[in-house]
């Protein structure tokens, strides 16, 4: 069978026919498989989700207990059959419960890796290699400029900067669910140990991470009643970057802006949205690691999906690898 | 070199202006000679590195990854610098500190031969990390564009030594790199450095718009002349030196050796570069001739003679007369002036008027068309540095506008990287019922930020095709966006299909109610060509 028989796209998401299921539908569908928990790949409504318990948890977290009809939690590494078809996740290394899906027919193996990455995360179980005959793989930073350094290196420049400033807070924009809780981590593997602010929109996730034994130390809501201007001088306040620009942020004495993102590597970029301190953390792949992954799946055909597709498509016919982009509508290619 | 990358990258993430100046001058305090000197010069443009061409950096990259790799990528960052930073493959760990000083990498790329420039640079590249590597290759390829200008640099300066920056900018072209004396002198550790140079420039006056309530100032103390639209130059010539300025200070005489050599009087003239002869000035398509170019052929000075057209007079034979009245400069001026060359030197005539009315109406019909508005100059104004508020006004025409059709959007370089923010547009031609857009202009600014954010989802939302960082726009008789552009003139254009080209184009207004099919016809700009 070709490989398109076997997934292909459709308005609502990427379609399995034999199997009659979608990955990551944008629209709601009678039978979901879901990468993970970030809203442009979850979204509620669906007559059924399979997805790891991580990810089915997230969902009821954002949408509510009944965000489906039906759920059913998918372990690692544990293989299903869905009318035929064989289903198993994997993890992925992008957030909390992220996992890839492998699709397997008639010695066809197709993995989906929705968003991954490969830099080490303490908050997340670490991406496995599937080897494959198909690869779909994300192309958020597939460009050769970006190339992330190590995230720990970003989080001493934070640091630093906390210790040259005393008097001002610092206020990192993270996304909610899972780059907020990794710079947390982070900072407590640097050995930062005071209590961290945070925006009421991340309270809920975090409060999950920590159930599921992720230790993010003491995290304070960072609210105008638990302190005056002054108690904020030299701390660290992590939001959603959105809220920056707020009236929220306007409680801060003389505030750093600090953006934590794979964004950040570009100048203009950090330029744009006022950040003084950009710190390249990112959730998903730098060109480097993205192409060192589509090797090492020794995968015959890529592919490329939401992101700069062209150069990573061109790369791969550059090693002779068969690629195409595949025009999957609905998903940012901003948020990281 | 990681202390200047370091400046590079916080002045870059810095939008104020106090902000920068601050990060300059505790740059300028902390670093010693000779490297915080040769920032000085890579910042102000005056670092010349010869043998390194920027033309080289494609190359090199070339030689290293694939071009429509390379291309994509450039398309997306909008700085070559910052492109090669990324994408230069490393050889070792990416956090090794680079240990050369700013001054041991020019002393490297400057002593590099023609044939060894590239292995030069190539070498500093590899040593650096991504931050320092896109500080070497500013350097090289000159033009720094990190929003600041040699302007901001020398009042840094001036912050530093708690001296005017007119001070400064008068020094500035008797001193050369690494500027030892300059800082020493700023420092308080010796005195104010000789102006040994000949024939420097003096800060040009400037005018400020006129606001629009003329009617509180008394007709009877301001001249008024001509607003010329040529080169505003300043002509110097001292001790057997001739020197023609730009108005930044920039030494252009190398581009107009026909109007320097006719230099025969020891002085300095302020007035304007225009084309042609005083008696049959050219209009503006005839000046652009001239306009960068580095040689000029014995055709080009033929053919497009340049002449100056005096409106000042700021040094006579040793007496400096900037503090003079207006008045008491332009009778010595009409002096000077007519023992000039009359075919390289003529005298900016004053426009005679009673009242504001007649001004206007002057203003409104000049008697030439590269008149591009009238000057108003108090009788009683001194020749002062920069643009101080009140003694001088200009009074522009009021620029022509016609309603267009939004057609192509590029994506913009530099702060606007992520927006769509170049725009080509159209008007109308062809019968009725066969209309089609001609493309007649391009303009990528007039707007606000937050229109900005308006016409690049506009332009989102409607793309039909995208060509790289291109995306051609719905735009037909019943969809479309409806620009209003105003531009200053029209030049017959063989290189564009409408035949017409506009000079400095901008967006005026945003006509979100007004359908497409409503924009003008090209026949509504051909009118103005022709009148």
């Amino acid at each position: 069978m070709r490989a398109s028989d076997l997934l292909h796209p459709r308005p609502e998401g990427l379609y399995c026919p034999p199997g009659d299921f979608f990955i990551d539908p944008v629209r709601p569908v009678e039978r979901a498989l879901i990468t993970h928990g970030h809203s442009d790949h979850a979204r509620p409504g669906h007559r059924s989700v399979l997805a790891t318990r991580e990810t089915l948890d997230i969902m009821a977290l954002r949408y509510g207990e009944d965000f489906a009809g039906t759920t059913q939690a998918a372990r690692l590494g544990e293989r299903m059959m869905l009318n035929g078809v064989a289903v198993t996740f994997h993890a992925a290394g992008h957030v909390l419960g992220s996992a890839q899906i492998a699709v397997e027919h008639q010695a066809m193996r197709i993995v989906a890796s929705g968003d991954y990455k490969r830099q080490p995360d303490a908050t997340c179980a670490p991406f496995i290699v599937v080897p494959c005959d198909v690869f779909i793989t994300e192309a958020t930073f597939g460009l050769p400029v970006f190339r992330h350094p190590p995230d720990h290196h970003e989080i001493g420049l934070l640091l630093k900067s906390v210790a040259q400033f005393p008097e001002r807070s610092h206020l990192v924009g993270a996304y909610a669910l899972g780059k907020a809780q990794r710079v947390m981590k982070l900072l407590r593997q640097a050995g930062y140990d005071r209590p961290i602010h945070i925006h009421g929109a991340l309270a809920k996730i975090s409060a999950y991470y920590q159930s599921t034994g992720i230790d993010l130390g003491e995290l304070l809501p960072a609210t105008v009643e638990s302190g005056g201007k002054a108690d904020f001088a030299g701390a660290v306040v992590i939001g959603p970057p959105a809220a920056f620009s707020d009236r929220w942020a306007r409680r801060f004495p003389d505030p750093v802006a600090c953006f934590a993102s794979g964004w950040m590597r570009i100048r203009q970029r950090a330029r744009q949205r006022g950040v003084e301190l950009p710190l390249i953390i990112s959730d998903h792949c730098d060109w480097d690691e993205l192409t060192a992954t589509i090797r090492e799946t020794g995968a015959s055909q890529v592919w490329v999906t939401h992101g700069r597709e062209e150069a990573l498509v061109r790369w791969c016919e550059l090693q002779g690898i068969a690629a195409r982009p595949l025009h999957l509508v609905g998903y940012e290619d901003e948020g990281d | 070199m990681n202390r200047f990358a370091e400046l590079l990258d916080r002045l870059v993430l810095t939008p104020s202006r106090n902000g920068k100046l601050t990060l300059l001058t505790s740059y300028f305090r902390t670093v010693e000679d000779p490297n915080r000197g040769l920032a000085l010069a890579a910042i102000t443009g005056n670092l010349d590195i010869a043998a390194v061409k920027p033309a080289m950096l494609r190359t090199l990259v070339g030689e290293r990854m694939d071009p429509v790799l390379f291309g994509y990528s450039y398309d997306y960052v909008g700085d070559l610098a910052e492109t090669v930073s990324l994408v230069w493959p490393v050889q070792g760990s990416e956090t090794g500190d680079h240990k050369l000083t700013l001054a041991e990498v020019v002393r490297q790329l400057q002593a590099a031969s023609r044939s060894d420039g590239p292995k030069v640079l190539a070498r500093l590249l590899d040593e650096a990390e991504v931050s320092a590597r896109f500080a070497i290759i500013k350097l090289v390829t000159g033009g720094l564009r990190i929003g600041v200008s040699a302007r901001l640099a020398k009042q840094a300066l001036a912050d530093l030594g708690q001296v005017d920056v007119a001070e400064i900018e008068e020094l500035w072209h008797g001193l050369a790199p690494p500027y030892e004396a300059l800082f020493a002198w700023l420092e308080g550790r010796a005195p104010k450095p000789e102006t040994a140079a000949r024939a420097l420039f003096r800060p040009v006056m400037l005018a400020n718009a006129v606001g629009g309530d003329l009617e509180k100032l008394d007709p009877a103390d301001y001249a008024a002349e001509w607003k010329w639209d040529g080169i505003r130059v300043q002509a110097v010539r001292e001790g057997g030196v001739q020197r023609l300025y730009s108005r930044t200070g920039d030494d252009v005489s190398g581009a107009f050796p026909d109007l320097a050599e006719a230099m025969d009087f020891v002085g300095a003239l302020d007035g304007e570069l225009l084309v042609g002869t005083p008696s049959a000035t050219g209009t503006f398509s005839v000046l652009q001739q001239r306009l960068n170019r580095k040689t000029v052929s014995t055709k080009m000075l033929r053919d497009y003679p340049a002449f100056m057209r005096c409106y000042d007079l700021l040094q006579v034979e040793g007496e400096d007369l900037r503090g003079l009245p207006f008045r008491e400069r332009r009778v010595r001026l009409e002096d000077f002036a007519a023992r000039l060359d009359p075919a390289r030197f003529d005298l900016s005539p004053l426009v005679g008027f009673a009242n504001w009315r007649e001004l206007e109406a002057a203003r409104a019909a000049p008697p030439h068309p590269i008149i591009e508005g009238v000057m108003l100059k108090r009788w009683d104004s001194p020749y002062l540095a920069g643009r101080p508020k009140g003694p001088w006004f200009k009074w522009k025409r009021d620029p022509h506008t016609v309603d267009a059709v939004l057609m192509y959007a590029q994506r913009g370089h530099g702060k606007r990287s992520s927006f769509y923010s170049d725009y080509t547009f159209g008007v109308w031609s062809g019968p009725e019922g066969g209309e089609e857009l001609v493309p007649v202009g391009k303009a990528y600014f007039g707007f606000t930020d937050e229109e900005l954010r308006q016409i690049d989802k506009y332009v989102r939302d409607n793309t039909i095709e995208r060509f790289g960082p291109v995306r051609s726009v719905r735009a037909d008789r019943n969809n479309g966006l409806v620009l209003e552009v105003a531009f200053e003139g029209l030049n017959r254009s063989s290189r564009h299909k409408s035949g017409v080209a506009m000079r400095f184009p901008r967006i005026s207004r945003l006509r979100w109610d007004k359908p497409a099919g409503e924009a003008d016809r090209i026949e509504t700009l051909k009118a103005l060509l022709d009148g």
